[in-house]
């Protein structure tokens, strides 16, 4: 049966990671590629670059990191950050990433997933979605582009439900009340996506033990859990989270 | 040197790089005559399936194909590559006609149904990483027994007889992305199951193979089955 995915998440600027990254025997510790590789060797299913980098000037760093990436990695990895045309997502692409994640763009435009669905296949389209727990009503959730600067009063299950109509193959949900909290996923948030779409559902934002990635899992019925810092802290490895993952009875490659 | 089938449908580094990883002299061509001289040949999996029997009409490719693919050079079409070693296929041809592949294992290539025969929902594509089963030679029913009892059943289950599958673990996790399956075969060598159990790998004569799931991206298990397609290359 299909496995459920472990999935560290980098973010990336001029080529380099810069969340912290405390690995004892790495060479060069920013190097995302080096650090790939070491998830790799702990059986992680994929990994995420994400182009935190300003202007998209500097983006050819990033064109360069995926092509690398594409000689170095045996494993499928996303590109996002910044993507806003089916150009700049066909260079990642071209570089040789497996997928590409939108975030902004696609709320500004949603046919910009169906245009890159066309040109790459949905399953290398990946909608990356922000959303916040609305005040008035702890049962909605609210979509924020612009890397969590801007409100847009679009509802994230309702964005979710279109996104996955218009051709986004996967959809990356970034709890912004937890991200960062390290109080476990928004497993309402995932659950009431999850069971709104019938493409996969990434959980992603504040994990801070073994046992928020399994509740993403089985309370929030996610497909896949992504994570940063615990991984880069080296605080859990990913072969630490699949062991526990498979004590918990979810089905996982080791 | 070994071929890497370019039909002009997307991005193939990563196969080309993965060969060379493991030490094969491979080069991406869309030449003919380049297919015709390459001592193995990889036909990678991008696009759609009438769409990449046109493209390789257009090239002249596909008479290269059949040519040395019968004249037994080893041959490993990966994902839609598979599914071009079928004799037909629905993906991106019209309804009720679909396109023709290179003919070397009867059938057609099939949409994977959304439901299982129980009524289950799954999703499809079939993305993300699934285990891979050796089939029984009595054919897949018996092997889709074999998968459903897994992973209880992994130690007794036979090893894979298949030269590109060597030494590869039975119940092995590899990274699947598609959305449509090859037809049961004579030539299953390993089945997988989703919605349905279907072929995961096929061998179609002595040296021509065919895998659903992408070795390329399939980390060290995949490595593995690349260097056995290469090992396999030089000894041939």
């Amino acid at each position: 049966m299909l496995t459920k995915r472990v999935i560290p998440c980098m973010d990336v600027k001029d080529g380099r990671v810069v969340k912290g990254v405390n690995f004892v025997n790495l060479r060069d510790a920013g190097d995302p590629i080096e650090l790939a590789q070491r998830y790799d060797e702990q059986k992680a299913d994929e990994v995420v670059f994400l182009d935190i980098t300003a202007t998209s000037d500097d983006r050819a760093t990033t064109v360069v990191l995926a092509s690398r990436a594409s000689e170095q990695l045996h494993l499928p990895y996303t590109v996002g950050g910044g993507m806003r045309t089916v150009a700049d997502m066909r260079r990642m692409i071209a570089a040789g990433a497996d997928k590409v994640s939108v975030n902004s763009a696609a709320v500004k435009d949603p046919s910009l997933l169906t245009q890159a669905a066309h040109a790459f296949g949905t399953q290398a389209v990946i909608c990356a979605i922000d959303a916040k727990q609305r005040r008035d009503n702890p049962n909605k959730w609210e979509v924020y582009i612009a890397g969590g600067r801007t409100a847009t009063d679009i509802d994230a299950v309702a964005w979710a439900r279109e996104a996955a109509k218009r051709g986004a193959g996967e959809i990356l949900l970034t709890s912004m009340d937890r991200d960062g909290s390290r109080e476990g996923f928004d497993c309402a948030l995932t659950r009431a996506v999850a069971r709104a779409v019938d493409i996969p559902v990434i959980a992603s934002g504040g994990v801070g033990c073994l046992e928020h990635f399994a509740e993403g899992i089985i309370e929030g019925e996610a497909d896949a859990v992504l994570a940063a810092s615990v991984f880069h802290y080296g605080e859990l490895t990913v072969r630490q989270v699949k062991e526990y993952l498979r004590g918990q009875g979810v089905a996982v490659r080791l | 040197m070994i071929a890497v089938v370019d039909y002009h449908k997307g991005n193939l580094k990563s196969v080309e790089r993965g060969l060379r990883f493991v030490g094969g002299d491979a080069r991406i061509t869309d030449d003919p005559a380049a297919i015709r001289n390459a001592s193995a040949i990889v036909l990678p999996g991008v696009g759609a399936y009438a769409d990449a029997v046109a493209t390789m009409a257009e090239l002249g490719q596909d008479e290269a194909l059949r040519e040395r693919i019968a004249a037994g050079v080893p041959f490993m079409g990966i994902c839609l590559g598979l599914h071009l070693l079928f004799d037909e296929g629905v993906e991106g041809a019209p309804a009720g006609s679909p396109a023709h592949g290179l003919g070397f294992a009867r059938g057609v290539v099939e949409r994977m149904p959304r439901l299982s025969a129980d009524g289950a929902a799954f999703k499809v594509p079939h993305v993300g990483w699934n285990a891979v089963w050796p089939a029984t030679p009595d054919g897949r029913h018996a092997s889709k027994t074999a998968a459903e009892a897994a992973p209880a059943s992994g130690e007794q289950c036979e090893p894979f007889a298949c030269p590109l599958l060597a030494n590869v673990k039975p119940g092995e996790y590899f990274y699947f992305t598609h959305s449509y399956i090859a037809p049961e075969t004579p030539g299953t060598v390993a089945v997988t199951t989703h919605s349905v159990t279907f072929p995961s790998a096929v061998q179609v004569s002595e040296t021509a193979f065919g895998l659903q799931f992408h070795p390329e991206k399939s980390s060290d298990a995949g490595m593995l089955v690349l260097r056995n397609f290469v090992k396999f290359a030089e000894r041939a």
